[in-house]
């Protein structure tokens, strides 16, 4: 009888582990070893351990082959960083009072409102930047309006900068963040927000003092899910801070087609790894977190 | 979309009532929703509302068209592309619906057993790894294989990555679901076999469903993984819509990108609509 569950449950489980592992685990340590390889200039590696790509972090290689401090990259990644840390801050302020007045509706309308909130995520994020690029650019909908209207000569330069990708950025994630903060809302006990309404309290202070610190594992889930994504982001970097405003995806990428450097963009994909697996190791751990799941 | 209005009816102990004072509702909250829904909705109507524009020029409004939709279905290479993305969401959503549901029925009804928190944390890992990384990583795997699989390679990559979004919502009803039928017809001498077929399966159903229609839609979208795993000549509909926004916009790109939009929304509906019903 034993057995025979254990058989069972085995047949149940090995093709999703074999299909993950085998095309999701073992790519991973595939890259871990193309890391430690030296470099093909054709694309690809060649069969000869290295640690070029990690010096290339943070060095470059002069004409006569002495390392030289750079902070080529350092500058991307700090970029990226703050392209996410931002992003996350802005999505949590626009997501607060969406999510707590989501979660005081009447049942159908919270159903609904959560629906809306929902179908953007689940729609292609590619074309969802796109749009922003017909508002954004010199011909686009802004600066013809602006036009229109005498209110500037020559189209101002809204696309292809830091505060075009991070209006993309904001925009595609946020429903990232509305969505943990209402689960977590949404079981708020009404007459804890009661009692602390007795005790003179007004609206602001319940909500800040009751409301918010209840809501923590939500905030937390929100932040992990918003900064995860935003620090690897690849088409909004590319299409709306046009190749120039370079973050870490697009570096990554680059290293995979131009430039031909394998092993360092697969350095540089472990980097980001790293990250998300510190921020999700942070987040398992934290007092916030006791009993809910990711999402 | 849904104007702010805060004086509706609603139970008690949602709105708990004192004269005007309701508890937990704040003041402009209800405007800000508003407010963010319009960021969230405004850039994809104005997006559908310039397909049908008859000027070339994208901008400005010149009058109601159909042209654009006409080119779409017109050109051969969006056809293709079409037809390729098709293919491959097919695939993947039925591999990947399958794998999902077998995963679920053992993680969900069969009982406590070692590795079960390990096992569920594996499914999960193609949503918690970046995507790009994701990419990368299979892109190397490809590699190191050394065989040419054409659009194989395609395929396998969004059947990883569909596994969570199927199995999520099959669980979630596996979960919500009465596991006394099955006992019950247990007690009426049916057999496993029988059981599942007769009991949980048709109870199951909506679930799979709507795990399936989600694969579908997130296989349809996706852009990094199958840019850097497609080879030359599998060419999906996203990746042809990218080849097109970087040369410029054009009035064919809102078209085929408003068509795009229609059928996940639809899609979304549809798989929200059947995860619904009871």
């Amino acid at each position: 009888m034993m057995r025979s569950a254990n058989v069972k449950r085995w047949l149940g489980l090995s093709p999703a582990l074999a299909v993950i592992g085998l095309f999701m685990i073992v790519p991973i340590i595939i890259v871990i070893v193309y890391s430690f390889l030296a470099k093909d200039p054709y694309g690809g590696v060649e069969p000869q351990f290295s640690t070029e790509a990690y010096k290339q972090l943070l060095f470059e290689r002069d004409f006569d082959d002495t390392l030289l401090f750079s902070t080529v990259n350092l500058k991307i990644f700090w970029r990226s960083v703050w392209l996410a840390l931002v992003t996350t801050l802005f999505s949590l302020v626009a997501a607060l009072p969406v999510a707590y007045y989501i979660a005081r509706q009447p049942e159908g309308r919270k159903n609904t409102l959560v629906l809306l909130v929902t179908i953007p995520f689940w729609t292609n994020l590619l074309i969802r930047t796109y749009c922003w690029i017909l508002i954004l650019r010199d011909t686009g909908l802004i600066n013809g309006l602006l036009q229109r209207l005498n209110l500037i000569d020559s189209p101002i330069t809204l696309l292809y900068t830091n505060g075009a990708v991070l209006l993309g950025l904001v925009y595609s994630y946020l429903p990232f963040m509305v969505l943990p903060l209402y689960a977590s809302m949404e079981k708020l006990d009404m007459k804890l927000l009661e009692a602390a309404h007795d005790l003179y309290a007004n609206r602001w202070r319940v909500f800040r003092r009751v409301s918010l610190p209840l809501a923590l594992p939500g905030i937390v889930a929100g932040c992990v899910l918003v900064f995860i994504p935003a620090l690897g982001a690849f088409i909004t970097p590319q299409l709306l801070g046009g190749g120039k405003n370079l973050m870490l995806g697009s570096l990554i990428q680059m290293q995979f087609g131009a430039s031909r450097n394998w092993p360092f963009g697969a350095a540089m994909s472990l980097f980001l790894l790293a990250f998300v697996l510190i921020a999700l190791v942070l987040y398992a751990r934290s007092p916030a977190q006791r009993d809910g799941n990711l999402i | 979309m849904n104007p702010p209005q805060s004086s509706k009816k609603s139970p008690l102990s949602q709105r708990v009532v004192r004269g005007d004072f309701k508890v937990g509702h704040l003041p402009g909250f209800g405007a800000w929703t508003f407010l963010v829904f319009l960021y969230l909705y405004l850039p994809l109507i104005i997006l559908i509302i310039f397909s049908f524009n008859a000027n070339r020029t994208v901008t400005i409004w010149e009058g109601f068209s159909l042209n654009w939709y006409a080119e779409v279905f017109k050109s051969e290479p969006i056809r293709r592309a079409a037809l390729t993305s098709l293919l491959v969401a097919s695939i993947a959503t039925v591999v990947a619906t399958v794998i999902a549901t077998l995963a679920a029925l053992t993680l969900v009804r069969g009982g406590k057993f070692k590795g079960k928190n390990l096992a569920s944390a594996t499914l999960m890992t193609p949503l918690m790894i970046p995507e790009i990384v994701t990419a990368v990583a299979t892109l190397a795997l490809f590699t190191a294989i050394g065989a040419s699989l054409g659009i194989g390679k395609v395929i396998i990559a969004h059947c990883v990555f569909c596994i969570p979004f199927a199995y999520l919502p099959i669980s979630a009803r596996l979960q919500s679901m009465d596991s006394s039928l099955e006992q019950a017809a247990h007690d009426l001498y049916a057999n496993d076999w029988r059981t599942f077929r007769r009991v949980t399966l048709p109870l199951l159903i909506p679930g799979i469903l709507s795990g399936a229609i989600l694969a579908f839609i997130i296989s349809m979208d996706d852009f990094i993984i199958t840019l850097f795993v497609a080879e030359a000549g599998t060419t999906t509909l996203p990746l042809y819509i990218y080849g097109l926004v970087r040369v410029g916009v054009t009035p064919e790109v809102n078209a085929i990108s408003s068509l795009m939009l229609a059928v996940s929304v639809i899609f979304v509906l549809l798989s929200f609509i059947i995860g619904r019903k009871q």
